[in-house]
């Protein structure tokens, strides 16, 4: 056996594709929790992409919905923190600016999807179009009130608080890495999970999941039975909104506590990715999520703990850049591979016009 | 524009105004109406963030001085003009990929490639005779963003993957490797910060003022080239038959995939070669951090413009000016540059709403389409193209 | 359940008792037509009513109004003598109006149960469906009208009657009295028409009234209680099928004397034009839906292809005309083996095709009719030179082509998609007809047109084969095939099952031929059904 892998290392590519897999077998336990953190915005990006494309509605403006909600996150801790104070008042080191904070980034994102919607459903604009001009708007407004605010160097009201698992469990032999994955987390991780979970078995077991598919697929059909599809357009593209402002808020209140122009970075169309990957399905988009964050995190791992052999000395000679460049790459790989065999809903991007009644 | 088989000889100059009016209308009053939107974000943001003592006529002052900055002197024009000539070949890229159905976000990625491009060759032939060293930069820059044109455009063909997703994916990726390159192997030796060496004779020569160089021309021919591609030659009709209905280019023996990788790598080019006017142009070396606007502007001159060529030029004055006054705004009035952003995407959301704004302000017989955006959408999510 | 009407007594007799429906003085009107103008029916309890008309005669439009749909101008609705403003689809279904359209309103990716619970779900609880619940009523419905289905099937993997019982059930899981059958037989077997009117005759039986919308003469004749005609709106004649025939209702449809079947003539075959050997296609999935076809057709005949749609027919064609590479055998054109080639190479060697769905293939609808005339010879002189176009060439042969083929347009540079179906479909023919051929392909030719468009095409296709071109016509109307062909081919499940002669094919024995593929392919009928 070790004659055989001592033989598989000395073939110059292959030896270093299979000491790249073992690093990665290695190296992914310990990082595992950075790795859930990487894939939150992507899963609930990725989500409000599933439930909004369900339902026969294209939202590209992912990105610019959760840079709003982000923005608004952070921006209305800052101004509730000096008044209202920042004692926690529950676990996660949950403050009064905090939830309202919170709660302020879920309503922006909603008044972004609305926008959204309106523009996709009722103006029957190109759903494509009506997406970009959010992300383009989102980076606008959010960049000009950032440099505003950001003149009077304000405080930040600070983020939610990583919950610490017990020993006794995240130590367990085997399985231990795996509680240390899904407890060392913050609320909006957490809740994450928990949504995905809720989204995929609503999506096919409920009547509002039959709605949302027969929508998507054959909008003139659930007309004919008596089923609104505007108005179940609209409220698909809201509920995807809600998750795309927790994604946003994740990154300026869980991940960090502060706000940078265009801090999604693109996050906004891996999730679409993510979700195109994980074939419309809540559960895959979350898988696919968990790959691209795998590779995101590959430039934190290399730097406290490079794999050794020839492949450690070929992978810190590499530039961070490339690290930083890595994520894109994959999941450009990932999509080209995948696509022609995830087949998207039938009615996807096409405006509904009811028939006439006149 | 309509395409060249409608042109009945003679046409009455009330009826010319009448057309003409018909196809500016729109973006005029959607012009006019996102300045409004400014207007009340500046006051808004006046009142609530800056605490400074309120002035009601702030954005008088502020549109005042964007405008004075773009078209109050000599130097100020020549500004606006070279702000706009990569905004033209930049909205012709997301132009021409509009009429084949493909919409390519990636220009930003392409323009950092082209301008990457031309700064390696530049480099290398710095000493060498303008007249030679010039085209071979130029060649450069339109290499590497044929490259990055070519990329999504053959993925798209090939396996359906959305252009939408990857062209953005390779904007961050084009952006890791100009500063890989540049805080490494290109970097000036001993420099205190990642910078390249200067172009030299590769430079653009100056043919307006002080700053105006000579990619104002080359936009300008960019147009004349791809107007007269699109609308006179076979090639154009299969871009635009294929961008109106694949299953029909198909039927009459055109080859879909091979006209969107084929655009697709034009798009790249053209893009390419904005990032090489502003490199050639105005730059003359590359810093890790370099990049603009141009990318995303490029989207919102091709939708202005509906993908119209000519429009286009007007389209990019009009952003172009909004970047070359910027700067006074800021001094004079305190607003942030980024108030271009916003005054941009409100132009755009006006647009896209247009049924609305034609409803509210009686436009009647006047042109609502977003040009032939309609098509971008069906191919989404992987229906590949056969 | 209510059932209004005593079910012994005979419908078409009970002229005291309140119609069921009645539609009283219905008029309809959209941008520069009368889609209905003054239109009354009454339908009785129990009674099968057709409503006979030509493709936009308005049959439709007045069912739409009928359905929630389209809301009248002038008219009344009544049901059992009470009148009602019926506001959508929803509406009408809650008072137990349902409507089977003509096509299907079923999300092929969701299961028959999940079609059927759409918009009347059964719940186990105020989130989560009933399942069990759903498919035992299911089952039991079936039952009662004479059919086992399977609740967990996809839809998408149904033949088109199983698809059509599906449809009833929706109909019958909401618990509906009136209803509309919006041309039910256009795509199915005579055979898998006549299981069709049994289920429906058993549902008039049950007290159910049926509104039965056709163009078939002999159909209506055949299962109608009451015959309605209407024309260009509005309401030309009421017949009860014993007191009438085919020729008079067909003056009345159409408003002058017909001629039912074209007149053919006779044909002069030549040599083979088209050898197509043990051709093997794969469709998008990669299933491979034509499997072994072997077929000649003569220079001056018309070879037709009956079947059931979606048994390969499509990727046949597409195999021949270059638009889809096959996965085996061969095609020869006048001898020459042309497997693979291109479409543009086919085009060349003198294939005209007219594809089925003129929308997606045949036309560029943004584009000027003149464009749309040379979208396959654009490339070429006279229409440009290297890949410079001629506009002044182009211009001047479609107003040429638009004299010769009486294609009504304002002008040469209208978009296409402002011309009627008709004359858009003439512009396809007026393309690929107008050029010297070997091959001419018709692909569904007459689909969704009007008579005088119909009988347009079938003449100059005739006029084709008179002239030594040999045809392929391809429909699922096998009223069609059968009027037209000299030869006929039935192709069932992926291969051409028998060949037999055009003038003296039996209906009957064409339509057991496409539904189940003659008796050496009897065993795969039962699972044809899922196929």
């Amino acid at each position: 056996m070790d004659a055989l892998v001592n033989a598989l290392y000395a073939i110059p590519i292959v030896g270093l594709v299979f000491q790249f897999a073992g690093y990665l077998v290695a190296i992914i336990p310990p990082i595992s929790p950075i790795i859930l953190r990487g894939a939150t915005p992507l899963a609930l990006g990725g989500m409000c992409g599933v439930v909004s494309e369900r339902s026969g509605v294209v939202n590209i403006g992912i990105e610019g919905t959760m840079l709003a909600s982000a923005f608004t996150g952070w921006v209305v801790g800052v101004a509730l923190a000096p008044v209202l104070g920042s004692t926690p008042i529950a676990l996660f080191g949950i403050t009064l600016p905090l939830l309202l904070a919170l709660v302020a980034s879920l309503l922006v994102a909603l008044a972004v999807s609305y926008l959204h919607a309106w523009l996709s459903i009722t103006v029957r604009a190109d759903q494509i179009i009506s997406g970009t001009i959010i992300n383009i708007a989102a980076a606008g407004v959010t960049g000009y009130l950032n440099t505003l605010i950001s003149k009077n160097s304000p405080t930040s009201a600070g983020s939610f608080a990583l919950f610490t698992p017990p020993t006794a469990l995240t130590n367990l032999p085997i399985v231990g890495w795996l509680f240390n994955m899904v407890l060392n987390q913050g609320p909006i991780t957490m809740s994450m999970l928990v949504l995905v979970v809720i989204t995929q078995v609503m999506l096919f077991r409920s009547r509002w999941g039959l709605r949302t598919r027969a929508v998507g697929e054959h909008p003139r059909a659930a007309e004919t039975v008596g089923i609104d599809v505007i108005r179940l357009r609209y409220r698909n593209v809201l509920i995807g909104g809600l998750f795309a402002g927790l994604a946003g808020a994740y990154l300026s209140m869980e991940a960090t506590n502060s706000f940078q122009a265009n801090m999604t970075a693109g996050r906004g169309f891996i999730a679409l990715a993510a979700m195109i990957v994980g074939r419309w399905t809540p559960v895959g988009a979350l898988g696919a999520a968990l790959l691209f964050a795998t590779f995101q995190s590959l430039g934190q791992a290399i730097a406290f703990a490079p794999p050794g052999g020839e492949l450690g000395v070929l992978m810190t000679a590499m530039p961070s850049q490339i690290y930083d460049a890595l994520p894109y790459l994959v999941t450009i790989i990932v999509l080209a591979g995948v696509v022609g065999r995830s087949i998207a809903p039938a009615a996807d991007g096409q405006p509904y016009e009811r028939e006439s009644a006149t | 524009m309509t395409p060249p088989v409608a042109t009945p000889a003679g046409r009455s100059a009330g009826a010319f105004a009448r057309a003409a009016w018909a196809a500016i209308a729109l973006p005029f009053v959607a012009i006019v109406m996102a300045l409004v939107v400014g207007a009340l974000i500046i006051l808004v943001s006046e009142l609530l963030v800056t605490g400074r003592p309120f002035q009601p006529t702030l954005p008088l002052t502020a549109y005042q001085a964007l405008f004075v900055g773009a078209f109050g002197s000599f130097d100020g024009l020549v500004a606006t003009f070279v702000n706009a000539a990569p905004l033209v070949l930049g909205g012709l890229s997301v132009a021409i990929g509009f009429k084949a159905g493909l919409f390519n976000i990636g220009a930003q990625g392409q323009f950092l490639m082209g301008a990457l491009g031309s700064v390696m060759a530049g480099v290398a032939v710095a000493t060498w005779p303008p007249f030679l060293a010039i085209p071979i930069a130029v060649a450069a820059g339109l290499l590497a963003g044929a490259i990055m044109g070519f990329i999504p455009g053959i993925l798209k063909a090939l396996s359906g993957a959305h252009e939408v997703v990857t062209t953005i994916m390779l904007n961050y990726i084009a952006v890791g490797v100009l500063a890989a390159l540049v805080s490494g192997p290109l970097k000036v030796p001993r420099s205190p910060s990642p910078v390249t060496y200067d172009v030299g004779n590769a430079a653009y020569p100056i043919i307006l003022g002080r700053d105006g160089h000579l990619g104002i021309l080359v936009a300008l021919a960019g147009v004349a080239i791809i107007w007269w591609l699109l609308y006179r030659t076979t090639w154009g009709f299969e871009i635009r038959t294929v961008g109106a209905n694949p299953e029909a280019a198909r039927y009459a023996g055109m080859h879909p995939r091979a006209v969107i990788a084929f655009t697709m790598t034009l798009c790249g080019m053209l893009a390419g070669l904005a990032g090489t006017g502003v490199l050639l142009g105005v730059s003359h070396s590359m810093t890790s951090s370099f990049g603009t606007t141009v990318g995303f502007d490029s989207i919102a001159v091709a939708l202005l413009a509906r993908s119209n060529p000519v429009g286009i030029i007007f389209a990019a004055i009009l952003f172009g000016a909004m970047r070359a006054g910027a700067g006074l705004m800021q001094i004079q009035a305190q607003i942030p540059v980024e108030l271009v952003d916003v005054v941009q995407a409100t132009i755009l959301l006006f647009l896209v709403a247009s049924p609305v704004l034609r409803a509210l302000f009686r436009l009647r017989g006047v042109q609502t389409e977003l040009g032939s955006t309609d098509t971008i959408t069906r191919t989404y999510g992987g229906e590949a193209v056969r | 359940m209510t059932h209004p009407a005593d079910s012994s007594l005979s419908p078409g007799l009970s002229p005291t008792l309140a119609p069921a429906l009645a539609m009283r003085g219905i008029t309809k009107r959209y941008p520069g037509v009368v889609a209905n103008d003054q239109i009354s029916l009454d339908v009785r309890p129990g009674e099968i009513h057709a409503l006979l008309g030509e493709n936009g005669a308005g049959k439709t439009t007045l069912m739409n109004v009928l359905y929630g749909l389209a809301r009248p101008d002038e008219g009344q609705i009544l049901l059992d003598g009470q009148p009602v403003r019926i506001e959508d689809p929803a509406d009408a279904i809650a008072r137990g109006i349902n409507m089977v359209h003509q096509h299907f309103m079923l999300v092929p990716v969701l299961s028959v149960a999940e079609n059927i619970l759409l918009g009347e779900e059964t719940m186990a609880n105020p989130i989560f469906l009933d399942r069990n619940e759903a498919h035992r009523r299911i089952v039991e419905l079936g039952r009662r009208f004479g059919f086992e289905i399977d609740p967990d099937v996809k839809v998408g993997s149904l033949s088109v009657g199983w698809q059509q019982r599906v449809e009833i059930l929706k109909a019958l899981y909401r618990r509906a009295r009136i209803l509309v059958l919006d041309e039910p037989t256009a795509v199915l077997t005579p055979q898998e028409t006549e299981e069709i009117f049994a289920v429906l005759r058993r549902l008039a039986q049950d007290g159910h009234s049926i509104v039965f919308i056709s163009h078939k003469l002999y159909e209506v004749l055949e299962i109608a209680d009451r015959i309605t005609v209407i024309r260009r709106g509005k309401v030309v004649g009421e017949r009860i099928p014993t007191e009438t025939n085919e020729d008079d209702l067909a003056e009345l449809m159409v408003g002058r004397e017909v001629q039912l079947t074209v007149d053919r003539g006779i044909s002069h075959p030549a040599g083979v034009v088209l050898e197509v050997d043990g051709l093997r296609v794969k469709d998008d999935r990669g299933n491979e839906v034509v499997r072994g076809v072997d077929l000649e057709v003569r220079a001056g005949e018309i070879f037709g292809i009956a079947g059931v749609a979606g048994n390969g027919q499509d990727e046949l064609v597409e195999a021949i005309v270059g638009l889809r590479r096959p996965a085996g055998g061969r095609v020869s054109l006048g001898g020459t083996d042309v497997t693979g080639r291109s479409p543009r190479a086919m085009n060349e060697a003198g294939v005209a095709y007219v594809p089925a769905d003129r929308h997606r293939f045949g036309l560029v609808l943004a584009f000027p009719l003149a464009d749309n005339l040379v979208l396959t010879s654009y490339y070429r002189r006279p229409y440009s030179r290297g890949i410079l176009r001629d506009d002044a060439a182009i211009l001047r042969d479609a107003e040429k082509t638009i004299e010769r083929f009486d294609i009504r347009t304002p002008s040469a540079t209208v978009k296409a998609g402002t011309l009627s179906g008709g004359n858009q479909q003439k512009a396809i023919v007026a393309r690929e007809f107008g050029r010297e051929i070997q091959l001419l392909v018709l692909d569904q030719p007459t689909r969704g047109l009007d008579v005088g468009s119909i009988e347009f095409i079938h003449r100059q296709a005739i006029d084709k084969r008179n002239a030594g071109t040999a045809l392929l016509l391809v429909s699922a109307e096998l009223d069609e095939i059968l009027e037209m062909s000299d030869r006929i081919g039935v192709m069932y499940r992926g291969t051409i099952v028998a060949v037999m002669d055009g003038r003296t094919a039996d209906k009957n024995e064409v339509g057991l031929l496409m539904a189940t593929g003659g008796a050496e392919h009897g065993a795969d009928a039962t699972e044809g059904r899922t196929a």
